[in-house]
């Protein structure tokens, strides 16, 4: 097990080198830096000073090296526009992000996990069918739309919600949370909804159609044979075995959650790190663009390798394919 | 309890007239049509038949777990005197497992790979009785230990995959004991298994057969099987029964056409090495059951009668056949067509 662990790990190192290179290789490619930090009317000769300083003028392996070394100090430069530096300003928004995702994964996981039951043991009833319907238009509506109409419904015409930011925040240490005010609990209704639905919809069509799969395997056929209850062989014997692909999914779209809440947060006006990122594209502020595709590349790897270990707590049989790997 | 001669006379099984149907969009097939049998205490009756022939469909229905659009569309199914067939879900539930216990084909299949088979065994024994855990704990491995596990109290927290496939039909087989139940309906339980397991298993169910009284309905479609282990042996062919009796007789004197075609086509060391006989043709389907004897296209000895009335089963020294040969009172048939 912890030989998996370690080689997984050292898989983890590898992706995240690749795209160290990618996003360094912005910072080479999309224009000079010292004309971003510099005035037009500097001097060549500061200009020379600057790019010395800042230690452009080193070879690019070298330059390379004390990136990373930098990164994994937490070290990603000084953003263009902001003047300050850039995980001062991902710390700052962080926060509003994982809150987000994490409401929005738990919006997704349990709604989607009940309606795919559900409609996986009763396929054939009007409320089966109703979720199929809403799953369906949870699928193709595209989110921006959904976060538009919610808030014309419930922030213009009921004036229930607010329609953007997060509310009142608590600050705890560097973290600002919404979770402590009630304000900060109804800012987060709305967005959560928009940013999970995709991911319910995409959840509940899995367990649905898991659950039936399963349902006609031979060790439910033989649980009933063996005279257990309905109760137990639907939620001890079938629901345990839809788990592996549930998890796959949600783990992986947790990840997605965080990359897609560009488009939410836009919506919502939501001062997380997507709109921070969007700001950087508009403003070709680098600094913050490749901070911010190394954090989502760190969150993608976490995950699939926190995936891959709950793998193994639901399935015995992947936890000897591991131990003795073929 | 009942007087001893009684219970003796009551049957452990008793099917009548069972007739199962599947509603489908192009019409009903009638996948078992009017099957009779019983089955006594201790006694191991063999089903034997070509696939499709019904076998698996009459042991689904004795233990009333024929899927949708399947069901019992007619006769009554009695358990030690008890109608099972029109139990309400929740009652024949509490019969599955405790008073009939079932095998299926594939032991690799049938457990549920994700828990150990502690937990599957002691799930089962507290679903019908009232033992604490450890007791019904305790109970698992000696049932492990009774169906031939070594070193049971080990073995038990494994996982399913953790046992080979021969030690995984024991644990089915333990699994279907956990209750005690008077009946075992043993669906092709060893035609997944190498031919060397396949002798331990059926030792071992023969065994359990005697020891604890349990009847045994024994579905398969090998006939070495049936030999080595039935007391008494049912052809089935097109959902019906074609002969019934007791093993010996109908491997070594069968009277319906098809049992002789079938028992022809058993290789045998003994004899010398020609041809085996084949029947010619092949079974219907259910949607196309020809009239009278399903058997009559492929009959060698069929005539016109077999083309346009239906056999009833008649009774003929110790068999039961349902072959229109065997009629010497034309009368009664008549009468009852």
């Amino acid at each position: 097990m912890l030989a998996f662990i370690i080689r997984r790990a050292f898989q983890a190192i590898g992706v995240l080198l690749a795209v160290g290179i990618i996003s360094f290789a912005m910072f080479r490619f999309a224009g000079d830096p010292v004309n971003q930090i510099v005035s037009l009317d500097t001097p060549a000769a500061e200009r020379e000073q600057v790019r010395r300083s800042l230690g452009l003028d080193d070879p690019v392996p070298v330059q390379f090296a004390r990136y990373l070394v930098q990164s994994v100090q937490g070290d990603f430069g000084v953003s263009y526009q902001f003047r300050q530096p850039v995980s001062d300003l991902l710390a700052e928004r962080m926060p509003a992000t994982l809150e987000l995702a994490f409401c929005a994964t738990i919006f997704a996981t349990v709604f989607g996990v009940l309606m795919g039951v559900y409609s996986g043991l009763k396929r054939d009833s009007v409320l089966a069918k109703v979720f199929q319907t809403i799953s369906l238009i949870g699928i193709s509506l595209p989110t921006f739309l959904i976060g538009i109409l919610l808030i014309y419904l419930f922030a213009v015409i009921l004036g229930w919600l607010p329609s953007y930011g997060r509310g009142d925040t608590v600050r705890l240490g560097w973290w600002s949370t919404g979770f402590l005010t009630l304000s900060g609990w109804k800012a987060l209704i709305m967005p959560s909804i928009t940013l999970g639905l995709f991911q319910m919809t995409l959840i509940m069509r899995i367990v649905r159609a898991e659950m039936l799969e399963v349902l006609r395997a031979d060790y439910i056929k033989f649980a009933r044979a063996r005279g257990l209850t309905t109760r137990a062989i639907h939620f001890g014997h079938a629901l345990k075995n839809t788990l592996v692909p549930v998890i796959t999914i949600v783990g992986l779209q947790f990840g997605s959650v965080i990359a897609f809440a560009i488009i939410t947060e836009t919506v919502f006006q939501w001062p997380g790190m997507g709109l921070l990122f969007v700001q950087a594209v508009q403003n070709v502020d680098i600094p913050i663009m490749a901070a911010y595709l190394m954090l989502v590349a760190l969150i993608f790897v976490t995950i699939n390798l926190a995936v891959d270990i709950l793998y193994t707590i639901v399935d015995p049989r992947l936890r000897s394919t591991i131990r003795q790997p073929a | 309890m009942r007087e001893g001669r009684e219970t003796m006379s009551v049957p452990v099984l008793s099917v009548r007239d069972l007739r199962v149907e599947f509603v489908t969009r192009r019409g009903t097939l009638k996948a078992i049509d009017g099957v009779s049998f019983d089955i006594a205490k201790g006694e191991v009756l063999g089903v034997v038949g070509e696939s499709g022939a019904g076998k698996s469909v009459t042991g689904s229905a004795v233990i009333g777990l024929i899927d949708p659009p399947g069901r019992i569309a007619g006769g009554e199914i009695h358990l030690s005197g008890l109608r099972i067939d029109n139990l309400p879900p929740e009652e024949m539930r509490r019969v599955r497992g405790r008073r009939i216990g079932m095998i299926f084909q594939d032991p690799l299949t049938s457990l549920n790979p994700l828990y150990r088979v502690s937990e599957q065994l002691v799930e089962t024994i507290r679903t019908h009785t009232n033992l604490s855990a450890s007791a019904a704990r305790k109970r698992a491995i000696d049932l492990l230990a009774e169906v031939g596990i070594p070193a049971p109290d080990k073995r038990i927290d494994s996982y399913p995959h953790e046992f080979s496939g021969g030690m995984r039909q024991r644990v089915v087989i333990a699994l279907a004991l956990c209750a005690e139940p008077e009946l075992i309906i043993a669906d092709e339980p060893t035609t997944a298994l190498d031919v060397s397991v396949q002798a331990q298993i059926i030792a071992l169910l023969k065994r359990l057969g005697r020891e604890h009284g349990t009847a045994i309905m024994l579905v398969t479609h090998d006939m070495g099987v049936i030999a080595e282990t039935a007391d008494r042996v049912a052809v089935m062919y097109a959902g019906r029964i074609a002969e019934i009796g007791p093993v010996r007789d109908v491997v070594q004197n069968p009277l319906h056409p098809y049992a002789q075609g079938l028992m022809g086509a058993i290789p045998s060391l003994e004899a010398d090495a020609q041809r085996l006989v084949q029947i010619p043709g092949a079974m219907p389907r259910l949607s196309a059951i020809p009239p009278g004897c399903p058997f009559n296209p492929r009959c060698p000895h069929a005539f016109d009668r077999c083309k346009v009335e239906r056999p009833e089963a008649i009774q003929h020294a110790e068999h039961r056949v349902a072959c229109h040969l065997y009629d010497q009172s034309p009368a009664r048939t008549e009468a009852v067509a």
